[in-house]
């Protein structure tokens, strides 16, 4: 009797196709790609405006323009998604406990959109329209 | 009312014979209340004497059945034939050498599972005449889902992670190094933490939460790490705040 263990090898570049919990996980990843370019956009934004007004009315007018829109679009379904992910797994590393009891992960999650939606709100009251 | 059938498609190893595994296909006639171990005892039984895999207990306690079912890590025993559509491809667990068959190599688990003192170091030894180490419900309520890990191995199969760096400890080693970690009774948190702490431990691990959804005994490994993660932050900080405590 010899051993001889087989080892099956793995794609490195190709393992997340194999299950759509791996497609779920990299689109939850990939989404912080999205956000992070968005900031980017809006840091150049703030540097065209430091420039002066013609400078930030281009920027304006690329950022609204058909690419300009596509992305924002685009990046903000990645944002929500990036959020609701990480809120849905919110209650498994945040165990709450009131007077001895355990917290439902139900109301940790919903707490969670509370806090963005009156933040979102707040934001909204003080800088928009 | 004729039997009704299952194709097992079953991935087959011989190290004496195979240069790499093949799948053999066996049709099984199997009742309705039959799990896939059945279907597996069957073709053991009755059509080739050579397969070989693990199994012992039959109903979910002992962790020794756990494979692949079309894809999916299961307990053999945990998984009723009914339920999946004509044929079941039956795999051994990913991310470990094929010893033979449906057995895998699992000597890598085990050396990391001693690693982080799986058993409560007690802040001392007590003599068996000063009775048991006493505790609230309470306090046990803590750590208690992360007791039922029975070692399976499910959820080393269906991480990712572990699949790219083998050197990961991994969510059953870790959930069990937090379930002791937890415990009112046990000190032995910092002398874990030369490997939960470290990267091939917690840090490994980037929540994609497989181990959790494959897990049969609903232990939630990716919650014991993520839970693991924020203590060793606030050990880290707390080091700068108080390094008189520093170990």
């Amino acid at each position: 009797m010899s051993r001889r263990p087989y080892v099956r090898e793995l794609s490195k570049t190709g393992w997340w196709l194999q299950q759509p919990r791996y497609i779920r996980y990299m689109m939850r990843e990939i989404s912080a790609l999205f956000i992070g370019i968005y900031v980017l956009v809006l840091i150049v934004g703030l540097f065209q405006l430091s420039r002066g007004e013609a400078a930030y009315e281009a920027f304006l007018e690329s950022a609204t323009g058909p690419a300009g829109l596509a992305f924002a679009v685009i990046a903000m379904v990645f944002a929500i998604y990036h959020s609701y992910t990480w809120f849905q797994v919110t209650p498994q590393a945040m165990p709450l406990t009131f007077r001895g009891k355990r917290i439902p992960g139900a109301f940790i999650i919903a707490a969670h959109w509370l806090g963005f939606l009156l933040v979102s709100a707040a934001l909204w009251l003080l800088v928009g329209s | 009312m004729s039997q009704r059938t299952i194709e097992l498609e079953i991935l087959r190893y011989d190290p004496e014979q195979d240069a790499a595994p093949h799948f053999q296909n066996y049709v099984v006639p199997y009742h309705e209340d039959w799990v896939v171990l059945d279907a597996i005892n069957y073709v053991k039984d009755e059509l080739d004497r050579t397969l070989t895999y693990r199994w012992s207990c039959h109903m979910a306690v002992c962790g020794s059945c756990g494979m692949v079912l079309n894809g999916e890590p299961a307990l053999a025993c945990h998984a009723f034939v009914r339920d999946f559509p004509g044929r079941i491809r039956v795999e051994p667990l990913q991310n470990f050498p094929i010893e033979r068959d449906l057995v895998v190599v699992m000597d890598g688990f085990i050396d990391k599972l001693s690693s982080v003192k799986p058993y409560i170091v007690p802040k001392e030894e007590k003599d068996l005449d000063d009775g048991e180490y006493l505790q609230t419900p309470a306090e046990l309520g803590r750590f208690k889902q992360f007791t039922d890990c029975i070692n399976c191995l499910l959820c080393y199969s269906a991480c990712p992670q572990y699949a790219l760096d083998d050197s990961f400890v991994g969510p059953a080693a870790l959930a069990l190094a937090h379930r002791y970690n937890l415990d009112s009774r046990d000190i032995g948190r910092s002398a874990r933490a030369d490997i939960v702490a470290s990267n091939p431990g917690v840090w490994e691990c980037s929540f994609v939460g497989a181990c959790s959804d494959v897990c049969p005994k609903s232990v939630d490994p990716a919650a014991a790490i993520q839970q693991a993660k924020i203590a060793s932050t606030g050990d880290y900080f707390m080091s700068f705040l108080m390094p008189w405590k520093r170990r």
